[in-house]
């Protein structure tokens, strides 16, 4: 199969031959029956529950107006300055940085060693990788404290920072393995030919090349870490180590009654992951086919 | 000597993904296997000690909540991935066709993925409760619906939906693109129409990605405990309570780490055995000669 695909003629984008063709009938009366009923109906699904955060958020409180208008950032002002939410996002950045960068470096080590070498073990390797996949995080808590707690990381940020990585690594090195095997070997070769070290060959001439990888694994670490609530909420319980998470899940609790704090803090929480999916979310896609053509 | 260093590359590049997973996945499995035989309550300190196979008896003979979430747990498992799969495959057919502002309407459809279960909490209270909710526009006025045991469920599996519909499609998305546009050309000359295309062309490609991505989200439902945690705590009436949950709800609650050890051990029993069966009654993997 992937024999067909490389030999295919490479188009700009993954459009389907069908699809092509089929651009010829455009007045189609089944096209409007077909696609963009279904994908307006769904874009409605999607659409308006963020829309009502964001009434909610921006209109005054005790408003019931489905439109918000005048706007005010009332909410925002409560929630960043009063609830803490100006702390919670430091922290919550700190953690996803962190855990993004720990998780690129070891998932490209890892996935180089996957896709170049041939070494014993190997596939025994893979099978721990998809394994872990079956650990439910929420089961691991227990041990997971016990340890973190005589390494003295109970309440520090340090605890988040490696568990997160942990749970990140191993679809991250199955993903960059298929980003680079997907670079040709035979110019790595060449580099190393002219008398490069393999490691100056990997930063030259695979490196570059890795960039979609790098940006799809990257952002997939940070949005996991960004979201993931129970190891925040069992690990850490000062308020002035509190992420976006489990912040927003206090919020919830105590704020039931103030819909517009509650809104304003899901903005908070939504608005970096949102921007950051849908800057990559094209990368992602085709990091996924990548490593299932590569298996 | 540089054949031994050489040798010693791929181990070294793996060194510390296998340290990881040694020290923060497989010791706290093994601690949990060893803590399910034991005693361990941190409330009742004077009691601890080796409990044999106690905690286990315990938990099939005597524990009625273990049996209803486990029950729970596979009705809300095996719903929410039907559901998402049929959407899902429904919203990458659509999304693969070339149309103007296709690129928009994919990072809007699939954006919900990027979601926190906390946050879709926090959403969906915001539609779902009575005063201020749209259901109120939908002619269901003063229904609060979590604490409905009648309305719940399929609260809350919509709820799920919203957010796990795009993994789906993502993943399906992902294997439609693999499809090489030869094959539909084929097909078209045989004179096969847009259905009878889609089942002999779209879905045997599609069957590994499918296999696959049910079984990935199946886990991840299963294990899924944020979104079910802050939205209804399990209830109303323990209604929506899965294992994990329950596991979640012994250890942080009362404490009972010997006893939540044994139910995560059932829980992983049932979860490995659960997908080596999904597994081969789809004989995945394999080559299938049509």
């Amino acid at each position: 199969m992937s024999a067909d695909v490389m030999t295919r003629p490479r188009s700009r984008a993954a459009v389907p031959a069908g699809a092509r063709r089929r651009r010829s009938k455009r007045k189609d009366p089944g096209r409007v029956l077909r696609l963009y009923i279904p994908l307006g109906l769904y874009l409605v699904f999607t659409l308006v529950p963020f829309y009502w955060m964001l009434v909610f958020a921006l209109r005054p409180a005790g408003s019931t107006d489905p439109v918000p208008w005048p706007i005010t950032f009332e909410h925002f002002e409560t929630v960043w300055n009063d609830i803490g939410y100006a702390v919670f996002f430091k922290n919550s950045v700190i953690v996803g940085v962190w855990s993004l960068l720990f998780t690129t470096v070891i998932a490209v080590m890892g996935g180089y060693a996957l896709a170049r070498y041939r070494f014993r073990g190997r596939s025994l390797f893979m099978v721990v990788l998809l394994c872990t996949q079956f650990i439910p995080g929420a089961m691991m808590l227990i041990p997971l404290f016990s340890i973190f707690k005589s390494l003295g990381l109970i309440n520090s940020l340090g605890s988040l920072v490696l568990a997160d990585t942990v749970f990140n690594l191993p679809l991250s090195i199955i993903l960059m393995s298929g980003f680079i095997s997907a670079v040709p070997f035979t110019v790595e070769e060449a580099a190393m030919v002219d008398g490069c070290t393999r490691f100056r060959g990997f930063l030259a001439i695979v490196l570059p090349q890795l960039r979609p990888g790098l940006i799809a694994v990257g952002s997939f670490a940070f949005i996991h870490t960004w979201n993931n609530f129970l190891f925040a909420l069992m690990f850490v319980s000062k308020q002035d180590s509190f992420t976006i998470p489990v912040g927003l899940s206090y919020t919830i609790g105590e704020y039931s009654a103030d819909f517009g704090a509650l809104a304003a803090g899901g903005v908070v929480a939504a608005l970096p992951v949102v921007c950051v999916f849908a800057v990559v979310q094209r990368y992602l896609v085709h990091g996924i086919s990548a490593g299932a053509v590569k298996g | 000597m540089t054949t031994m260093r050489r040798r010693a590359v791929p181990y070294l590049l793996i060194s510390p993904t296998v340290a990881l997973i040694a020290a923060f996945l497989v010791y706290p499995i093994g601690s949990v296997a060893y803590y399910s035989l034991q005693h361990q309550n941190l409330t009742r300190p004077w009691a601890n000690g080796f409990a044999g196979l106690d905690n286990f008896r315990r938990m099939l003979f005597e524990d009625e909540l273990f049996w209803q979430s486990l029950g729970f747990t596979a009705k809300w498992v095996i719903v929410e991935v039907g559901l998402q799969l049929l959407l899902g495959l429904a919203l990458a057919l659509i999304v693969n066709e070339s149309f103007i502002g296709r690129g928009l309407a994919r990072s809007l459809v699939f954006s919900p993925w990027a979601v926190s279960g906390v946050l879709t909490t926090g959403i969906w209270i915001l539609l779902y409760t009575p005063s201020t909710g749209v259901l109120r526009f939908l002619g269901q006025p003063e229904a609060a619906v979590l604490g409905n045991p009648d309305t719940v469920f399929p609260a809350v599996v919509v709820t799920e939906l919203w957010r796990g519909v795009p993994f789906f499609a993502i993943l399906l998305l992902a294997g439609l693109q693999g499809i090489p546009g030869e094959l539909y050309e084929a097909a078209a000359v045989d004179g096969a129409g847009r259905t009878r295309r889609f089942f002999h062309v779209t879905l045997p490609h599609l069957r590994d990605a499918i296999v696959l991505a049910t079984l990935l989200r199946g886990v991840w439902e299963f294990n899924n405990v944020d979104l079910l945690y802050t939205l209804t705590g399990g209830g109303p009436a323990q209604a929506t309570t899965t294992l994990p949950l329950y596991v979640a709800q012994r250890a942080v609650d009362s404490k009972d780490f010997g006893y939540g050890s044994a139910l995560t051990m059932a829980g992983f029993v049932i979860l490995l055995f659960c997908s080596i069966l999904y597994l081969r009654l789809n004989r995945f993997g394999e080559d299938r000669d049509r």
